[in-house]
């Protein structure tokens, strides 16, 4: 049992509910407990940045201050990659020296010495140990799911400050799901903004970033898009209608993917419900149906695997058996008084 | 094609370019031009001038032009032109110490993006974190645009994402004095005289 710092975000417990839910089956599956840091508070996310610097290292610093209070000894897990690249973004600064550290320690008001470990869900996930839990208790592969891995840009940038996996070709989340049984395609916008907040304050240049990747994922034969952050997941799952509409318009066929965290896709590998997980909540209301659909193709496809493998093993024994038997006439010839003159 | 006069470069606006590159840790001089930054940003449908042209004419000092384009106020922040340059220009950070110097100087070219900032602290200020139903309303109001993703407000509700109640913390006092003291000080540091030159 591993037990991390547990710093839900805001949008934890509304728009990024699935997310919430699904992790939290996921972690107690495979023997990891969260333990919520008290009084946590929001991490400023791009907004407090573009207001002033120090409020952007202000803010994520309170929350880190207040893990150290909880426990010095255990890293801290942000599942949204807003608040992971802020909290880290911060931790760096007052890590980087003894005045940046002092700076913060005078805006925060509170003992600091910048000493948590921040890590995201991918990160935890990627462990050895949890990867060797999930493999134990995965009981039905999803073999019939090809996913398009979409990381955005928090996990992964800035590339000084994440330094978690590669900034143009990320690969954990596509070894995750690869771990469930699932085809995570080859695609090009793993790490492609899908304009964050400016979705709300410029729509008209930001819808295209959506677009863009829906086309690219379904351009490369996924049947999902998978996510790690309740913003995209957001962005995705809930404008993706608007955009059909527009595409309808100008006659162009409609997307039809849905959007998943990667965590309801492993809640689903290791048998969690629709409802348990959050499915049953995604604006695009075909989630439940596509996942029990893909369910069942998955099972077929385990069996008819299953049955190949059986028939390979078949006729592999059967070719050993003749093996043999030509091995065995082989000596029977050898022993005969023409071949066994030595 | 616009004609720009570099014969004469005013010494206020050295100053201000000065305080942009000193905010954003860049030396705008080691920009060279390659354009990797503007070939790979999402917004540029959005913006009109190209990250490219924003470090040139800040190489050149001619911030008038960059303070009053709606570049960096269109930029979201993805830093996928940091995370490119071969020079190691901070393009992303150089946004940003932009529209502060924008706002300073009292220029909002995108006015919504400013607003939703603003909402979103005052937000966080008030109940210690931030709650999407009433910042989504606010922004709405203030912004004028009324029926903005109204559209998906019965859905978030029906499913019990979003609600009447507000999420407060207990200790959101401690929140709003930490975004007061820390906005303050930034205030007091403005006024102070500011030295060095790093461009």
């Amino acid at each position: 049992m591993t037990t991390y710092s547990y710093f839900p975000g805001c949008s934890a417990n509304s728009t990024g509910i699935s997310y919430t839910k699904s992790a939290d089956f996921v972690c107690k599956k495979i023997g990891i407990e969260l333990e919520e840091i008290p009084e946590w508070c929001c991490c400023g996310t791009s907004a407090a940045k573009l207001t002033s610097y120090d409020l952007g290292y202000a803010l994520p610093s309170r929350s880190l201050a207040l893990a150290e209070k909880l426990d010095a000894s255990r890293p801290i897990v942000a599942p949204c990659a807003g608040c992971y690249a802020a909290l880290k973004d911060a931790l760096v600064y007052a890590q980087a020296s003894k005045e940046n550290l002092e700076h913060v320690r005078d805006m925060i008001n509170m003992p600091y010495e910048a000493s948590v470990q921040v890590m995201n869900l991918l990160e935890v996930f990627s462990t050895q140990e949890a990867k060797d839990a999930l493999q134990q208790q995965i009981t039905k592969p999803l073999s019939a799911f090809k996913v398009a891995c979409y990381y955005g840009c928090a996990l992964v940038r800035p590339v000084e400050v994440c330094k978690f996996d590669d900034p143009e070709d990320p690969q954990s989340m596509d070894t995750i799901m690869r771990l469930a049984g699932a085809e995570p395609i080859d695609w090009s916008f793993k790490t492609e903004c899908c304009g964050a907040a400016q979705q709300m304050a410029v729509p008209k240049p930001s819808r295209v970033l959506i677009e863009r990747i829906f086309q690219n994922a379904e351009a490369n034969g996924a049947n999902a898009i998978v996510t790690a952050c309740p913003l995209c997941w957001m962005n995705l799952d809930m404008r993706v209608k608007a955009i059909n509409k527009e595409r309808a318009e100008a006659g162009k066929p409609a997307f039809d993917l849905p959007v998943f965290f990667f965590t309801e896709l492993l809640g689903v590998a290791l048998g969690g419900d629709a409802k348990t997980l959050g499915i049953d909540v995604h604006f695009q209301p075909g989630a439940p149906a596509f996942i029990d659909q893909k369910v069942k193709e998955s099972a077929q496809i385990e069996e008819e695997r299953k049955l190949a493998a059986a028939e390979e093993a078949r006729k592999l024994e059967e070719r050993a058996a003749k093996l043999a038997a030509k091995k065995q006439a082989k000596a029977e010839d050898v022993h005969s008084p023409q071949g066994g003159e030595q | 094609m616009k004609i720009v006069d570099l014969t004469v470069i005013p010494a206020d606006d050295r100053t201000a370019v000065a305080a942009i590159a000193a905010e954003a840790q860049v030396n705008f001089k080691d920009c060279y031009q390659c354009g990797k930054c503007s070939a790979g940003c999402p917004m540029v449908q959005g913006m009109d001038l190209m990250p490219r042209e924003v470090i040139r004419y800040l190489q050149l000092g001619k911030v008038q032009e960059v303070l009053n384009s709606k570049t960096p106020w269109v930029c979201a922040q993805c830093g996928v032109c940091t995370a490119r340059c071969p020079q190691n220009v901070d393009i992303c950070a150089t946004m940003r110490a932009v529209r502060h110097a924008a706002k300073d100087a009292g220029i909002t070219p995108v006015r919504e993006a400013d607003v939703f900032e603003d909402e979103f602290i005052k937000n966080v200020r008030a109940h210690g974190r931030s709650n999407e139903q009433y910042l989504a309303m606010k922004y709405n109001l203030r912004s004028g645009h009324l029926m903005q993703d109204v559209d998906s407000a019965p859905a978030m509700f029906a499913r019990g994402m979003i609600g009447i109640a507000t999420h407060n913390i207990d200790s959101r006092d401690e929140v709003s004095a930490l975004i007061d003291r820390v906005l303050q000080n930034n205030g007091a540091a403005k006024e102070a005289p500011k030295g060095g030159d790093a461009s």
